[in-house]
């Protein structure tokens, strides 16, 4: 049965959009049908790092409007066969979008893949509101940093409230993925600790993802970072994440980019 | 400086787990108290309706958070059309 996962934070800049990226490509890459959906309409940046953005004709908003159908928008990824994306316009604003076409749209497209991850635009207003509004499961962005901790709680009471499940009386699933989590300063003191924000939230983990400079490079060659460099410590990180969605045990771990005193010496240039 | 305030000085990330605890307790209670108030609202609605006629607007609960106490507000304008046995004691 398909699953509806919608990945937000509440603040900007947390990494939504790489983690959406990374982690429909790593469910594609697993074999799962997958298609990523952008709600960030007027400011849309999925097309950018899934490298799709000149191939963008129809968008989120002609098609809850009618004005195009479902097949004419998905564009398919061009490495993965079984990856799609669904773009936001971003000529329109957030008002462009209505429940009852959002709605219509999620459930056919529940239909057609087993994965439907919606990535959510920062803030609490209707684009955000309306990405979770139907999800299944929801993934917490969160950098260890007290801004962005604090803009975590916000969401999770949202979640817990606006969400057509919570509001039927479910529990909508929840998750926390750390990004941007550097372990020499976590353990020096200088950044809060995993233990910490797991305690402030309240929250079970699905993923750390360490900062890494690979992030940058993927996107700015328009590939998520588990086929840019598949063996780098991010893409390590959200595949074990991805493994861990589609319910496989896997122990949590912090993949790191260190290079061994061998690469050192010999110049060589770490996995 | 000694090395202890060196080591000292390094050390932000407990302040700040400290600082958002207090943050969001606060923050939390203020929305649970939404929620209460909410709640709250439309139970009293309900007592009173089975009585007397009230318009949803005329039923306003507000709450007063004190340190050591705090006030829960009532107000609720009743027409005196709306129930006879008011009309009469009026």
């Amino acid at each position: 049965m398909a699953k509806v996962v919608v990945i937000t934070s509440g603040k900007g800049g947390v990494g939504k959009t790489t983690s959406t990226a990374a982690l429909g490509a790593a469910l594609a890459q697993s074999g799962q049908k997958v298609v990523v959906v952008d709600f960030d309409v007027g400011l849309r940046n999925l097309d950018l790092l899934m490298g799709a953005e000149r191939r963008v004709v129809y968008d989120l908003v002609n098609v809850t409007q009618g004005l195009a159908k479902l097949p004419q928008a998905l564009i398919r990824d061009k490495r993965l066969e079984n990856l799609h994306l669904l773009p936001a316009s971003q000529t329109r604003d957030k008002d462009a979008l209505t429940e009852e076409g959002v709605a219509q749209v999620i459930t056919e497209l529940r239909s057609w893949f087993d994965w439907v991850i919606c990535d959510s635009p920062a803030g609490i207003e209707r684009g955000a509101t309306l990405a979770m509004r139907f999800a299944d499961t929801a993934l917490v962005i969160t950098n260890p940093e007290v801004s962005s901790v604090r803009d975590s709680d916000r969401i999770i009471g949202l979640l817990d409230s606006k969400t057509k499940k919570a509001e039927d009386g479910e529990r909508i699933e929840k998750h926390l993925l750390i990004t941007r989590f550097d372990p020499a300063r976590s353990a020096t003191g200088e950044m809060l600790s995993i233990d910490d924000v797991l305690e402030i939230l309240a929250t079970p983990l699905l993923g750390i993802v360490p900062e890494s400079q690979e992030v940058l490079r993927a996107s700015n060659l328009g590939t998520p970072v588990t086929l840019s460099n598949p063996a780098s410590a991010a893409a390590r990180a959200y595949m074990a994440a991805a493994q861990r969605l589609m319910g496989e045990d896997v122990p949590m771990t912090i993949p790191s980019d260190k290079k061994s005193l061998f690469d050192k010496l010999f110049g060589r240039r770490a996995a | 400086m000694s090395l202890f305030g060196l080591f000292g000085q390094r050390r932000s990330a407990p302040v700040a787990r400290e600082r958002l605890q207090i943050l969001l307790a606060h923050e939390r209670s203020l929305c649970g108290q939404n929620d209460l108030l909410s709640i709250l609202r439309e139970e009293i609605l309900g007592v009173i309706a089975k009585h007397v006629k009230v318009e949803r607007d005329n039923v306003v609960v507000k709450m007063d958070r004190g340190d050591n106490v705090s006030l829960l507000e009532i107000d609720v304008e009743i027409p005196n059309s709306a129930s006879p046995l008011l009309a009469m004691t009026a």
